[in-house]
């Protein structure tokens, strides 16, 4: 892996809980939970974070460190560490959800992302109102004009569409230059995608816009046909 | 002869805020509880603490330095907000004294200049948010007119300190819009930002502090 994830929370708990969750789909990434001060209170340790990110920068190689924080002072600490930072270019914030935003940083740095497509997964998680699917209803698509590249793909996994499979969907698009719809929702959204609640033998269809479009329906077809590793 | 303000000085603000913090520990975790995560008392005596520590450790030569020894020691002990807010601050006004041993009234005023627009760089918060920049913009303010009106390095702090003071007491009717009291909207009206509270007493310190500029060095 060429990309370090770590967390800058409040809470060793939160720090060690949101890590455990996020390996569960990432085995091969290295993570580095930061939470608490040093006497085990509620807060955040400047130089606990600036720890994190040098040995992340070091062990994780290559490409750099990508941050997930909390609550608003883990931010400013992370940016304060960010400062004092060796190689402060390599350290990247990522503005997103702290659960959700490192899973999807995770898959898509288990998939092999560099630093700047692992921050756009975990930014591209989005939380809003589950969209209501209708599959008759037409694509959520209006104003991009002709999509260049699309394609149906038949669930070959027991399971079908659910977390895992929607985390390496969404990780995947994101670190790609195209803008993707599936079954007409937000190719780049987990929520989104696992809202589409499509079974084994359901079909997903894909829209790709822009540079990467043929890459991104390649991606997702093979995805599916492998039955999301799950076969 | 010295004119302005030496290390002597920055010490003893330094150890003076540490007195304050003490001091004022239950009133600031007060103030916290209403609005907050009631940390903020405790969190402030146990950075300032801290930075005592580092000041017995390694006697710092400048103003400057004893400032960013103090930045350090603030945002690694601290915890909560204040930490990385007060430590950016104490580091920028480090940095705009440089190596000077000797510091007037002009370079005092654009230290506090430095050290607001570091708070308000690291924390996004603007005048009126109910947060420590209501307490530091009046202080920058006031410092700016006592120089520009030729007043020296002790007037420069006596207003800041002054306005500070008055600053905090504005946040009272303020509904927060930064920081943990934002979660509590309308709620969080009718209670003293701690941040902003914690900051005039800071800024009184610096002021009682320059009261025995000469300290004993000579």
């Amino acid at each position: 892996m060429t990309v370090g994830l770590v967390v800058v929370s409040h809470s060793r708990k939160i720090a060690e809980g949101a890590v455990e969750l996020a390996a569960q789909m990432a085995p091969d990434v290295r993570f580095y939970a930061v939470g608490g001060t040093d006497d085990g209170r509620i807060g955040t340790d400047l130089e606990k974070t600036i720890t994190a990110f040098e040995a992340g920068l070091a062990e994780a190689s290559g490409d750099g460190v990508v941050v997930l924080t909390d609550l608003g002072s883990a931010v400013m600490t992370a940016e304060s560490a960010v400062e004092f930072s060796s190689e402060p270019e390599k350290v990247l914030l990522a503005d997103a959800p702290l659960v959700e935003g490192l899973v999807a940083a995770a898959v898509a740095t288990q998939g092999g992302a560099l630093a700047a497509a692992v921050k756009a997964a975990a930014e591209a998680v989005r939380f809003g109102p589950e969209p209501v699917f209708d599959a008759e209803a037409p694509s959520q698509s209006e104003g991009r004009g002709q999509p260049a590249e699309s394609g149906e793909f038949e669930l070959v996994n027991p399971m079908g569409m659910h977390a895992r499979p929607a985390a390496k969907i969404a990780g995947g698009l994101a670190g790609m230059d195209v803008e993707a719809t599936v079954n007409g929702v937000d190719g780049t959204s987990i929520m989104e995608l696992m809202s589409l609640a499509v079974g084994k033998g359901g079909k997903l269809r894909v829209e790709a816009w822009g540079t990467d479009s043929s890459k991104a329906l390649e991606y997702v077809r093979r995805l599916v046909e492998q039955g999301f590793g799950e076969i | 002869m010295t004119v302005g303000l030496g290390v002597e000085w920055a010490v003893e603000w330094l150890t003076l805020s540490a007195r304050l913090m003490a001091e004022h520990r239950e009133e600031l975790i007060a103030l916290d509880r209403a609005i907050g995560d009631s940390d903020h008392g405790e969190n402030m005596d146990r950075g300032f603490q801290a930075v005592m520590e580092k000041l017995a450790q390694t006697p710092p030569e400048t103003p400057g330095a004893a400032l960013k020894l103090a930045a350090m020691a603030l945002m690694s002990k601290v915890g909560g907000a204040a930490g990385p807010l007060y430590g950016t601050a104490y580091l920028r006004a480090a940095t705009a004294l440089g190596e000077n041993a000797d510091i007037d009234a002009a370079a005092l005023a654009g230290a506090l200049t430095a050290a607001r627009d570091g708070i308000v760089a690291r924390g996004k918060a603007e005048l009126g948010d109910k947060t420590m920049v209501d307490a530091w913009s009046p202080a920058v303010e006031a410092a700016d007119e006592v120089l520009v009106a030729g007043g020296d390095a002790v007037a420069v702090l006596a207003a800041a300190a002054e306005a500070a003071e008055v600053g905090a007491v504005t946040t009272d009717p303020l509904v927060a819009r930064k920081g943990r009291a934002s979660y509590l909207g309308e709620r969080s009206a009718g209670h003293r930002d701690p941040g902003a509270a914690s900051s005039a007493l800071l800024l009184r310190a610096a002021a009682t502090a320059a009261g025995f500029p000469e300290g004993s060095a000579e």
